[in-house]
């Protein structure tokens, strides 16, 4: 069911309650508000915002909230409730604290009802028929929007893990190293392999370099994957060399049936950059030689 | 579409310029390997840079235009594939074997240049050496 | 279509050389037949659906077809396993003289 249009099978009843339970809400602001600031402090809610900060967030969740009884749509609240989490989320902020401030609420204008109403008992029970399912949907409406904003929050820094664990490095000319460390999950290795064939294209490589030192172990799957990395690459006109493959995984490649003259592998990074330079034609001397070699030829 | 072929020296240059027919991939490969013997070509260029799929006949045919044209004498070198379709070509199967493939036309025409100065290093001879 | 329900390029490419793949054994086989592309959703993904469906002779021995290597045309025999490894859901309903239904789906990451 859709909660913004629940209020539409509210009878009129009901709405008539509502409407005097929102006006009583509306008079009673200031004292509500504190009371509920209060309660959060000492229930030891929202700890890492200030004093000043709770009072200000419950002077709006409160109008909010009084707007959802008054209006039936929970839109605006849903958008506020996101905008709050959004703010409080990187400060730490639980799902728990969110949750108890909203039923908190509930308790304290529910109290609030009781002491109004206490007299006529009968009207109570109404106007608490109404209250109730509105404050409930309220409570959901918060919680779910809290819930959703860190879920988005937790999808972004996945993200950004994700693209930060395999950094396509250019080191020299035409030469790419691609250390890769951790676990490779399908969705990484796929990652993987579009960062490493558009780094490719973007610095024209010729070598790459796949260090896999940090990888204790792939499933088939996975490995297959990389095999298909590497030929993908060769379409490009690059080479992959792999180094540092563990035991385990060499084990697992020698399962699939790997065709080896497909694979290009060098025990470890070193050697790797080493023939990656040999294959690029470059000669790697130390200065002191290379002066030697001159005096030499000069001699000669 | 047809594809246009150009002679430029020693070379032939075949740059595909949008998605192809199989008749088309057909007539290309009949034309080329004619070429190649009619201009005494050294060299083949087949840039598919414009091409965004490349399904398992394209590939085969690619293929098989690389070989005849071995055969016939010439060298043929496969440029431009485009990192999408590569990992496409990959995952179908496609792998394009015993077939020259480079980044771009400058690669494959300094492939070709340095099969033509009989360098034999596993790369080629693109990359520029430090001369003692 | 792919492009438009927000596929990103990589996955674009796969899905397009899918779609051919699948067109190629249809006129291959059954000369003609069609090829219905949907969008599917469900609670938490969307993705493609591709059902590629002929009145041809139809496919004696599912098995083999499904093979690597296999084929009946003389073609690299990729086909539809090829297909298969593109896409992320893969069912095929045939038999000789009914015709042939392959059914694929890609969703969307």
């Amino acid at each position: 069911m859709d909660p913004i249009d629940a209020q539409s099978a509210v009878p009129e009843a009901t709405l008539e309650l509502l409407r005097a339970l929102v006006s009583h809400l509306r008079e009673n602001r200031t004292q509500l508000r504190e009371e509920w600031a209060r309660r959060i402090t000492e229930a030891q809610l929202l700890t890492a915002m200030s004093k000043e900060e709770i009072f200000a967030e419950a002077t709006s969740i409160y109008d909010n909230y009084v707007d959802v009884l008054e209006t039936g749509s929970v839109e605006a609240l849903l958008a506020y409730a996101r905008n709050l989490s959004e703010r409080i989320i990187p400060r730490g902020v639980q799902t728990n604290e969110v949750v108890g401030i909203v039923l908190l609420l509930r308790d304290v204008l529910a109290r609030s009802l009781f002491k109004k109403y206490q007299a006529d008992f009968a009207l109570l029970n109404r106007v608490l028929d109404a209250y109730e399912p509105a404050a409930n949907r309220i409570a959901v409406t918060v919680s779910v929007g809290f819930v959703q904003e860190r879920e988005r929050v937790i999808r972004e820094q996945q993200e950004a893990i994700r693209e930060l664990s395999t950094p396509v490095l250019p080191v020299r000319e035409r030469l790419l190293i691609l250390p890769i460390i951790g676990v490779i999950d399908p969705l990484r290795a796929r990652q993987l392999t579009e960062q490493l064939l558009r780094g490719i294209r973007l610095n024209r490589a010729k070598v790459v370099v796949m260090d896999i030192t940090g990888v204790p172990t792939i499933d088939t799957k996975v490995a297959n994957h990389l095999v298909q990395t590497v030929e993908a690459a060769r379409l490009l006109g690059a080479t992959v060399i792999v180094t540092g493959l563990s035991s385990e995984i060499a084990q697992t490649l020698v399962n699939i049936g790997v065709d080896l003259g497909k694979m290009n592998t060098v025990g470890d990074l070193q050697g790797g950059i080493e023939e990656a330079e040999r294959l690029l034609g470059y000669k790697v001397v130390p200065m002191i030689e290379s002066i030697e070699q001159q005096i030499i030829q000069q001699k000669a | 579409m047809e594809v246009p072929i150009l002679k430029q020296g020693e070379y032939l240059i075949a740059s595909i310029q949008s998605a192809l027919t199989d008749a088309d991939l057909l007539q290309l490969r009949d034309v080329l390997v004619e070429h190649v013997g009619r201009y005494r070509s050294r060299g083949v260029i087949v840039d598919v840079t414009a091409l965004d799929v490349m399904d398992s006949f394209a590939t085969r045919t690619l293929r098989d235009i690389a070989h005849m044209i071995r055969l016939r004498g010439a060298e043929t070198v496969i440029v431009g594939i485009q990192p999408e379709v590569a990992f496409s070509m990959v995952q179908l199967g496609l792998t394009l074997e015993e077939v020259v493939t480079r980044l771009d036309f400058e690669e494959g025409i300094a492939y070709l240049n340095s099969k033509k100065a009989g360098s034999s290093t596993k790369l080629g001879s693109a990359i520029p050496r430090r001369t003692k | 279509m792919a492009a438009a329900s927000s596929f990103a390029s990589a996955e674009a490419t796969l899905i397009a050389t899918a779609i051919s793949e699948l067109a190629r054994n249809i006129v291959l086989y059954a000369k003609t037949g069609e090829i219905i592309l949907k969008i599917v959703e469900n609670a938490n993904r969307h993705g493609i659906k591709i059902v590629a469906g002929d009145d041809g002779p139809g496919i004696a021995d599912l098995e083999q077809a499904m093979q690597l290597g296999y084929s009946t045309s003389g073609s690299l025999g990729l086909g539809l396993p090829g297909v298969k490894r593109l896409m992320d859901e893969f069912e095929i309903v045939s038999a000789p003289g009914k015709g042939t239904r392959v059914t694929v789906l890609k969703w969307r990451t």
